[in-house]
């Protein structure tokens, strides 16, 4: 529908005008602040143009929260939790989609149920079975009497123990099972008719073959806006590697090392705060996310116009 | 040789029934045609052959090897699908070789087929091109030249003209049956178009409800439908039907309206029994009011080009007569029409089977210039 109303543009423009500077103004704060050097941001009124520090403050922040080792961190863990996310989803969609097999509902709503049970909330069991990803087994050895039963005939006691505290397994596991993602690609793949699995069937492809050859091309587009969104998300996780890594220099990531920079009475012990060099590590620390928002977005764009039926 | 034994094949799902024992044998090199509505259960035992659909009830053997558990790939048979079911994301040359990449033929080789097939159904300058680029024939023939490629003993076609116009309908059709000849496999085709099954087939199947109504030739089946069901499916404009009884000496036919139709002794009819009278369009013809055998009322005529369907009713029945003559009539004019005998059917009225001829086949069937039939030309215009 095409509408001639001038004033009603004008308004609509205002308003998205409006909502960008509520959105630009903090990280032009934080990019002006970037740029100046230590008296000049704790100075009051707060500077609203960059100054000439930026190139010297990054260079400062990225010595002082030992950038280099944290990003290669940070991007294993992303990329892990991604390709761990994708994959997981992937297959899972696959099987609930293309597979006739009883409790197929069930299991996809337990999913799907999952979704209202975020990291977050689970926290406390999700850290107990990472310190032994083997300590569910135990329990149901305990529960059951087998590890008293194996004990009595053989002598041997049975203790399972499997640590992922401080390890890149540890970070990427407990962040890969994803409701969002499955439900994404069910979605996807309820959209591929029926004809096409069966014009495959004929063709002798089996169900991997199926999978790999037709629907994982076919899905490239899904992959790309998952793969951006849970990179980002990933990327951005703070509570949960704060807990699990304590050996912060080998494992330490980007998100929880600004945090260390971030002027409080711990880190500045009452000295004059450095919020120049918080700003400069935030500028460092979204440089990814931004670019893999901008480098997928093409992807989106493609992929919405180019609906090959 | 790959001949096709469909023996009393049932399907169901759950409690429902969709077919029951349907018994067809399908000849090494032939094209047989399953016609019916939807929901007849044709696409149904297309797939049961495929071996898309399990098969709960009779066996299936296809060359004398009973496949009810192989999978569609070990069956040897090859599918057209009513939406064409390209790969959206490969390559024409793509699509059509895929089966063979999958079966792990060699590239060169691959290549060299693909472009064989490619050249035998008109497509080699749309090879690199994708699907969505491509017109609905041209899709249509990727989806063929995928089936041709892996030399099938069997190929099998879902509806696959129906997606088409009907002028590239017929051309496809052509194509069809000539890539049939061509190739010499077993051929079966759905479709739900009466024109595609008598144009294509070498037998016609006729299903209804899950069971098979008629098996025949073409000819056979627009000639001789066993029932009314097969009469009222096959033919355009469709066959007239006109209710009425057997007249107490079992040799004519009584109208709603009082009129007889003369059906002689050539069919085996009881006196009082209910049954349906059935003539087709084109074997009537009209004649004045005294001249014919029945007395209709017309109504308004369509014009073809080549020939005219004129409406008529015969007590409030419509009944159509197809013919090349141009004719002056007013509406509401009373006309008679004229037909030779063997173009009289009839039909018991509560089953709908078709009541048997009683004279020997051979003579009635076909030759309209009967002995009856020349006494009744004596009254035409």
């Amino acid at each position: 529908m095409i509408e001639r109303t001038p004033l009603l543009n004008l308004a609509t423009h205002l308003i998205l005008g409006f909502g960008l500077i509520v959105i630009l103004a903090p990280i032009w704060l934080a990019f002006v602040a970037a740029t100046l050097t230590l008296q000049e941001v704790n100075a009051a009124p707060v500077e609203l143009w960059p100054g000439t520090h930026l190139w010297a403050n990054l260079k400062e922040a990225w010595v002082l929260s030992d950038f280099g080792p944290k990003f290669v961190n940070s991007l294993i863990v992303a990329v892990g939790v991604v390709v761990g996310k994708i994959t997981l989803a992937c297959i899972t969609a696959f099987s609930l989609v293309f597979f006739a097999y009883r409790g197929r509902a069930l299991i996809f709503w337990m999913i799907f149920i999952t979704l209202m049970l975020p990291l977050e909330v689970r926290i406390v069991p999700t850290y107990a079975v990472a310190a032994n990803a083997l300590s569910p087994f135990q329990a149901l050895l305990d529960v059951t009497g087998m590890g008293w039963l194996i004990n009595a005939v053989s002598g041997v006691q049975v203790s399972l123990q499997w640590n992922l505290l401080n390890s890149y397994t540890g970070l990427i596991l407990p962040l890969v099972a994803t409701a969002t993602g499955t439900f994404l690609y069910r979605q996807f793949f309820l959209t591929i008719p029926d004809e096409l699995v069966e014009a495959a069937r004929m063709d002798g492809a089996g169900p991997l073959r199926f999978l790999w050859d037709v629907l994982i091309p076919l899905s490239k587009t899904n992959i790309a806006a998952l793969a951006t969104i849970m990179f980002v998300y990933a990327w951005n996780q703070y509570l949960w590697p704060l807990l699990v890594i304590t050996d912060r220099a080998t494992y330490g990531m980007v998100v929880v090392q600004l945090s260390d920079l971030v002027p409080d009475q711990m880190t500045t012990g009452g000295g004059t705060p450095t919020w120049h060099l918080a700003m400069a590590a935030t500028l460092m620390v979204m440089v990814p996310p931004i670019a893999i928002v901008i480098l997928m977005q093409r992807w989106f764009v493609r992929g919405l116009i180019n609906t090959d039926k | 040789m790959a001949e096709i034994s469909i023996r009393q094949v049932g399907k169901t799902y759950g409690k429902t029934t969709i077919m029951q024992g349907v018994d067809l044998e399908i000849h090494d090199g032939e094209f047989v045609v399953i016609l019916g509505p939807s929901g007849c259960g044709k696409s149904t035992l297309l797939r049961l052959i495929a071996g898309l659909e399990e098969i709960t009830a009779g066996e299936i053997a296809i060359a004398g090897e009973v496949v009810n558990n192989l999978e569609p790939r070990e069956r040897g048979c090859a599918m057209v699908f009513q939406n064409y079911a390209l790969y959206p994301h490969m390559t024409v040359s793509d699509n059509i070789g895929y089966a063979l990449k999958v079966a792990g033929v060699p590239k060169a080789e691959r290549m060299a087929r693909i472009e064989a097939t490619a050249r035998s159904v008109g497509l080699v300058e749309f090879l690199d091109r994708k699907p969505g680029q491509l017109s609905g024939g041209q899709r249509q023939r990727v989806a063929m030249a995928r089936a041709i490629i892996r030399e099938p003993k069997v190929f099998l076609f879902d509806e696959p003209l129906s997606n088409l116009d009907a002028k590239l309908r017929v051309q496809m059709r052509h194509e069809i049956r000539r890539i049939h000849n061509a190739v010499g496999a077993t051929s079966v085709f759905v479709t739900h178009d009466q024109n595609e099954g008598m144009t294509l087939a070498d037998r016609l199947v006729i299903m209804n409800k899950g069971t098979i109504e008629q098996i025949g030739t073409p000819e056979e089946i627009y000639e001789h439908p066993a029932s009314l069901y097969v009469a009222g499916f096959v033919g355009s404009p469709a066959m007239n039907i006109l209710p009425g009884t057997v007249a107490s000496s079992g040799l004519s036919v009584l109208l709603g309206d009082g009129q007889a139709v003369d059906i002689r002794s050539s069919f085996k009819a009881r006196p009082g029994q209910l049954v349906q009278i059935g003539l087709r369009p084109e074997k009537l013809s009209i004649t004045t009011k005294a001249h014919g055998l029945l007395a209709a009322k017309f109504q308004f005529f369509e014009e073809l080009g080549s020939a005219r369907i004129y409406h008529l009713e015969i007590e409030d029945i419509p009944v159509g007569v197809v013919s090349d003559l141009k004719l002056a009539l007013t509406a509401g004019e009373e006309v008679g029409l004229a037909f030779p005998p063997s173009a009289l059917h009839v039909f018991d009225g509560p089953s709908g089977r078709s009541l048997a001829r009683a004279e020997a086949a051979g003579e009635s069937r076909g030759t309209d210039a009967s002995t009856t039939g020349l006494s009744m030309h004596g009254r035409l215009l």
